[in-house]
């Protein structure tokens, strides 16, 4: 870590973002605030293998880590999102297999800081929607006592009773019903149906019936659904895992339409995460010549829409994002 | 535990051939096992596991890509992994639609990309880097390696051909 040369580039001018720490529910008291956003990029995070450079992923994680809540050390952002004693769950997007999942490494680096930060292992759960989809991403499943488990949801199951907000009906997940905290890991990947899925669509994958929620791009389900206040109050930071993205094709794994990022992208406001997103994948798709995602029919309403006076679930206005872009050399 | 492991077996052996007779619509109906066994293909050793998802569950297997399949007339799809000379790990899915012109409509929603090409396969085939997609009648195989390999688009051809044979 001493020895890095780092690169910052701060891409709104004046900014004053988010101090560490605070009340992490968005919207109530935070709105003259501008929502910080760190991506943190390292070109050397990969290996010649399948999987990344385990160190380099964990100084990765702690850069961002400690830029986003202006720390000392890596431990001191985790105390300001959990306290001991506290279930602390981890929710994956491993849809796409371990091409596009949050890594081994980056949950094991994460899963590390929260034992230090006076987590106890075994009230740590790492879960997605399915466990063939955590096998497939690489993870082994267990659920032995006194240890981090990996579980999901198709066998830990879901609540009998329904909750409901605006558009949505349905079950949430017995995990995260049953967590006093959420980090939301998703990838970054282009979306058929909503044209980019991120922070807020990982959501999808905490109840029952996502399969209803998929008619007119998703609008207004996503945001709806993260007004479900299990979910908009235990969702308390996202660690993004960008190692590798998707631009086209997606939600599934597109080698032919993936590329590298190699970063990390942390923050608390998930309507500020999804706006840069989409703002990578625009510029990526551009790149590649292809249309913009309003041509391709695919205009990111939900995004606006978690973000409008009736949701408030953060900011999507670029002049109110305080993006901070480092590099690892 | 074991009786339920087998239970979901059997449910997915099932759901399997339904997948692969309904393969059959519009013409002769036959049972079809669409992956090539261990060893068929050079190099190539086939998972122990086949999935099947129906319409009804596809988004169980690719939740938000399921409409698109749907919508074109998507009847499942069945998939199994691979791996090549041991460690080249790639997943075969072999989705089965009610029209060839369903098949046709999911092939061509997909761009070209600068390093992609066309190839002789089926009714029409594109190779890329990592993954190959082709279409024969109302059947679509798309086949997407998990990491990038020396010779690899070779050797994912050779798997597709094993594959378009057996459909």
């Amino acid at each position: 870590m001493q020895n890095r040369r780092e690169f910052v580039k701060e891409m709104v001018a004046g900014a004053a973002v988010l101090g560490a720490g605070t009340n992490f529910a968005w919207g109530q008291g935070k709105a003259a605030e501008k929502s910080k956003v760190v991506i943190v990029r390292d070109a050397k995070l990969r290996t010649p293998g399948p999987a990344p450079d385990e160190k380099r992923v964990a100084a990765l994680l702690d850069h961002a880590m400690q830029t986003y809540f202006n720390a000392q050390n890596p431990v001191q952002p985790w105390k300001q999102i959990v306290r001991p004693g506290q279930v602390v769950s981890l929710k994956l997007n491993s849809m796409g297999g371990r091409a596009i999942s949050p890594s081994v490494a980056l949950v094991a680096a994460i899963c590390e800081r929260l034992q230090q930060a006076g987590i106890k292992a075994g009230d740590i759960i790492v879960w997605d929607r399915g466990s063939r989809e955590l096998e497939s991403a690489g993870f082994k499943l267990s659920n032995a006592p006194g240890a981090v488990r990996f579980i999901g949801s198709d066998t830990a199951g879901y609540e009998d009773a329904s909750v409901s907000y605006g558009s949505v009906t349905t079950r949430l997940a017995k995990i995260l019903t049953q967590s006093d905290v959420l980090i939301n890991m998703p990838v970054l990947k282009s979306h058929n149906i909503v044209g980019v899925t991120m922070a807020m669509k990982n959501m999808y994958g905490v109840i029952n019936n996502p399969n209803t929620m998929h008619g007119s791009g998703c609008n207004p389900y996503i945001a709806d659904l993260n007004m479900i206040p299990q979910i908009r109050r235990k969702v308390r930071f996202v660690v993004g895992d960008l190692k590798t993205a998707v631009y086209e094709g997606g939600p599934g794994y597109r080698p032919e339409y993936a590329w590298n990022e190699n970063a990390l992208m942390v923050g608390e406001d998930r309507v500020a995460i999804d706006t840069i997103s989409a703002q990578i994948v625009e510029r990526k798709r551009a790149e590649k010549g292809l249309q913009t995602l309003e041509q391709k029919g695919t205009p990111l309403t939900y995004i606006a829409t978690a973000a409008d006076a009736q949701h408030k679930l953060g900011t999507n206005d670029p002049a109110r994002i305080a993006l901070i872009e480092q590099r690892i050399a | 535990m074991k009786m339920r492991i087998q239970r979901t077996r059997l449910v997915a052996i099932a759901a399997l051939l339904t997948v692969v007779v309904m393969a059959g619509v519009g013409c002769k109906k036959k049972i079809v096992d669409p992956f090539p066994a261990s060893g068929a293909v050079a190099g190539w050793e086939k998972g122990d596991k086949t999935q099947t998802f129906d319409a009804a569950n596809l988004y169980e297997y690719i939740d938000g890509g399921a409409e698109q399949y749907i919508s074109a007339g998507g009847v499942g799809v069945a998939t199994s992994d691979y791996k090549f000379q041991g460690n080249l790990e790639a997943t075969v899915d072999v989705y089965t639609m009610k029209t060839a012109d369903g098949a046709k409509t999911i092939f061509e929603a997909d761009p070209a990309t600068s390093d992609s090409k066309s190839v002789q396969l089926g009714d029409a085939a594109r190779l890329y880097g990592q993954s190959v997609v082709f279409r024969k009648g109302s059947t679509l195989v798309r086949i997407t390696a998990y990491e990038a390999a020396p010779g690899e688009s070779d050797a994912l051809l050779a798997l597709a051909h094993g594959v378009e044979g057996k459909l």
